[in-house]
């Protein structure tokens, strides 16, 4: 929306239009914040996931409602453990969004690096080289697809759908479509270990949430992928390297996929080619019911996160309730059309 | 050359037209009339107008008074179907075309032939095929993709598309700025072939030379009025039409001009080229010093400009900051030397919109108030708030979203920036474009107070007495070569604008 111009403005983008033509409705410049009290919520940051939590305390209301088993601690970690391997890529996803780019590789991204990770002959090499090689696997293909579209100037959508092809190809060549189980005992460890009662990879999935909040939110790092998203063309004449950040920002997702795809080894005790089908539809859907702007400039990680619990508690309650999972693709889609109908009003009434 | 019919009702009359815009009278009465089979020439600087009334014409702006009559009749143009229906036609500057479909398709783009939404391609391409050949361009193949043809050719489907609708009416809007002598050669022969078939044509142009050539009679605006209407194209003398242009009824507060300073100069720009834009640019500006660049739009000002702060890599040349070469095509290296650029889009080129004011202020050096990547949040505020109220940014408030700040306050923060940047060398390309002419004094004032406190600045802009105004040192530049160079107060806006147009090529 804000891109719009308004039709008295447009009139200015002409280069022999009347220089004075382009007032930028000075009647807003000054005086006190004329817009409702709704609006000027919804515009903080913690406002415009109001309306998630209040999805979230619904589902929650629901949940209890319709099953005995819902309120359970065992349950609610079930939720968290479901929803933190995607969470993870949508950490990612997260970065590439602000910044301006989508991501559509992720999901085999990981596969790709679980598989290479677990191949006999990594696993010889014991469990850090399998940590090592799946991080270097997902930021290997992170960094083709930011040079690509940074450098080699290729449309973020096409380089990274060219590396979900590719890297779903060479994952079932490696491991010749076959699942290659994890045998090293301390990767297999992870998902089944608890600490204070709470299984380890929901601790991965809140240390990367973490690290990627403090990352974007309060680092030059952060600020310079909200600015690039925002507006390209002024943080170039700025003087920011917005190429090499651009790389950056795709070696960040990669790097999330590399620390999913040992979390995946580690629950399913494999490293497959089939790990991660369409979890990067899901890391897309959750970032942009989080309320981030798909073009880029605006967003938030709690959104994003979220958007990842809404999603999980919704499977997790069809699954309760022996419901059919068609009907939970449709809900799902559903609350993506109505997120973003309710985010556009909100913006509307904040122009 | 067909001359007005006297006697029957003028094909167009339009009387005390006036568009308001918040904030400004971009029309603020004007009167053009305009008989059939004339060649009628619109003639104004930047911001007389011209722009805005030719978009009344075309129906995208509703005026806010005045009347508009078609062969006698009161007419309104609420949309441009309304318009493209009376039979008017606008060819604009920036063709309005597009590329990735055939010649044919663009001809009759939004009224396609067709029969039960089933297009016609043969049935088209015939007709689009004997429009060609009427404007004497049978060469060009309607199945052609548009993209591949020249800027003279995608103009020749311009008119064809405006032929193919039966227009009456043509306006042009800069026809000739893309063309080579001999294309512009075929243009007035089939503008003379339209008007001798009884159509009209309202020709916009800044080279007098052709308005001469081509033009019937003339109308001068000024400042959103018409300043003379009717005069006999031929036979108007050019300084009669550059008095008409220039005398002003808006007033100019300049801040007085300081002692020219001396001093080693901090920007050296030495035979700076970039192939097809401009060549061989030389100046130098001293700390302290205003140096102005005048020129006509699409001159390569705004490129030459672009091409010093490496936002476009150089072909040829070089630029020294302090004596120190910067590297070519690289921003980042231009502002580590000292520069900073205002650029002339300050929207899209300048802004980050939804941004608040001090994010905006502080987005080149970000690194300054960090440690190991950490932004510390509170020093950065302090900071901008700091350099905002210096250059008294209203309203007051930093964190407000950048987007909600009126034009000149806008321009203050995209100053600011560079003000906290510390930078020596500030190119400033059209600081005041959107800004009221209340705020303008304000960022004259601005200019000069960091001329004085020792920054170089290099300005660009389309208003002649701004350039006159501020700088101490004018380059005039004509089609991409710096034509002459001169202390300001040795010219005035009649001679640089004598420099700007007169010898221009036909």
């Amino acid at each position: 929306m804000r891109d719009l111009e308004r039709p008295a403005e447009a009139a200015g983008t002409t280069s022999t239009a009347a220089p004075a033509v382009e007032q930028d409705r000075p009647a807003r410049a000054s005086g006190p914040d004329t817009r409702s009290t709704l609006a000027r919520l919804l515009d903080t940051g913690a406002g415009r996931n109001l309306g998630l939590v209040a999805v979230l305390a619904v589902l929650c209301v629901i949940g209890i409602a319709t099953a005995d088993t819902f309120a359970t601690t065992s349950n609610l970690l079930t939720i968290l453990t479901s929803a933190s391997i995607i969470g993870v890529l949508t950490v990612g996803m997260t970065f590439v969004i602000i910044g301006g780019g989508i991501d559509l590789s992720v999901g085999k991204v990981m596969a790709l690096a679980s598989v290479w990770a677990t191949t006999l002959a990594t696993q010889s090499y014991g469990p850090a080289v399998m940590v090592f090689c799946a991080l270097a696997v997902g930021m290997g293909c992170g960094l083709i697809n930011g040079v690509l579209i940074a450098y080699g100037r290729v449309v973020p959508f096409i380089a990274t759908l060219a590396m979900l092809i590719s890297a779903q190809g060479l994952a079932e060549r490696i491991s010749g479509k076959r699942s290659q189980i994890v045998t090293d005992p301390t990767i297999a460890a992870i998902a089944s270990t608890r600490v204070l009662g709470i299984p380890l990879l929901v601790y991965f999935f809140a240390a990367v949430v973490a690290v990627g909040w403090v990352v974007l939110n309060r680092t030059t790092f952060g600020r310079r992928t909200f600015a690039i998203g925002g507006n390209l063309e002024a943080s170039r004449l700025a003087g920011i390297d917005v190429r090499r950040h651009t790389v950056l920002l795709y070696v960040v997702s990669g790097l999330c996929c590399g620390i999913a795809a040992i979390m995946i080894a580690s629950l399913t005790t494999t490293g497959s080619s089939t790990h991660g089908t369409l979890y990067e539809l899901d890391a897309i859907a959750a970032v942009i019911i989080g309320g981030t702007l798909l073009t880029g400039g605006r967003g938030t990680l709690v959104g994003s996160i979220l958007g990842v619990l809404v999603f999980t508690t919704i499977t997790n309650l069809f699954i309760l309730n022996n419901l059919a999972t068609e009907v939970q693709n449709i809900a799902k889609g559903l609350i993506i059309v109505a997120a973003v109908l309710f985010q556009s009003r909100a913006q509307r009434a904040n122009p | 050359m067909a001359s007005p019919e006297r006697g029957a009702p003028p094909l167009l009359q339009m009387h005390g037209i006036v568009k308001q815009f918040p904030g400004v009278r971009a029309l603020d009465g004007v009167d053009l009339d305009v008989a059939a089979g004339e060649v009628h020439c619109l003639l104004g600087q930047n911001g007389a107008g011209k722009s805005t009334l030719i978009k009344v014409l075309a129906g995208a702006h509703r005026p806010d008074a005045g009347e508009i009559r078609w062969e006698g009749r009161p007419v309104t143009f609420g949309s441009p179907h309304a318009a493209d229906v009376t039979g008017i036609a606008t060819i604009y500057q920036e063709l309005d075309l597009v590329p990735g479909l055939s010649v044919a398709e663009n001809v009759f783009l939004g009224h396609e032939r067709a029969r039960l939404g089933f297009t016609r391609p043969r049935e088209l391409d015939d007709e689009t095929r004997a429009l060609l050949r009427r404007l004497g361009h049978p060469e060009i193949p309607p199945g052609r993709e548009l993209g591949r043809l020249s800027a003279a050719g995608q103009q020749v489907v311009s008119m064809a598309r405006a032929l193919s609708r039966d227009a009456r009416l043509i306006v042009m809007d800069e026809p000739s700025a893309v063309l080579d002598p001999e294309e512009v050669d075929n243009l007035f022969r089939v503008v003379r072939e339209l008007t001798a078939e009884g159509v009209a044509v309202v020709y916009i142009s800044h080279r007098l030379e052709e308005i001469r050539r081509i033009g019937d009679r003339v109308t001068v605006l000024k400042d959103g009025r018409t300043v003379a209407r009717g005069l006999p194209a031929p036979s108007t003398p050019t300084a009669e039409v550059i008095r008409l242009m220039t005398g002003r009824t808006i007033e100019y507060v300049f801040p007085p001009r300081p002692a020219v300073p001396t001093g080693d100069p901090v920007l050296e720009v030495d035979g700076l080229g970039r192939r097809g834009e401009f060549a061989d640019v030389s100046f130098s500006v001293r700390p302290g010093e205003v140096v102005g660049l005048a020129g006509l739009v699409g001159s390569g000002r705004s490129e030459i400009l672009e091409t010093v702060y490496g936002a476009r890599k150089a072909t040829s040349g070089s630029v020294r900051v302090q004596g120190r070469a910067v590297r070519a095509g690289s921003v980042r290296a231009a502002v580590r030397a000292g520069m900073g650029l205002a650029p002339e889009e300050r929207k899209s080129q300048g802004l980050l919109l939804a941004e608040p004011v001090y994010r905006n202020v502080s987005l080149p050096s970000l690194s300054r108030f960090a440690r190991a990547g950490f932004v510390r949040g509170g020093a950065e505020l302090a900071a901008a708030a700091a350099v905002t109220a210096q250059l008294d940014v209203r309203p007051a408030d930093p964190t407000r979203p950048v987007r909600t700040l009126s034009g000149g306050n806008q321009q203050k923060v995209v100053l600011a920036r560079w003000l906290l940047e510390e930078c020596r060398v500030l190119l400033l390309d059209e600081p005041t474009r959107g800004v009221d002419v209340g705020a303008r004094s304000e960022i004259y004032g601005l200019i000069r107070r960091l001329s004085g406190q020792g920054v170089a600045v290099v300005l660009v802009s389309s208003e002649m007495p701004e350039v006159l105004g501020l700088a101490d040192r004018v380059l005039v530049v004509r089609e991409g070569r710096v034509v002459h160079q001169a202390p300001a107060e040795e010219l005035d806006e009649g001679r640089v604008l004598d420099l700007v147009m007169e010898g221009s090529r036909v």
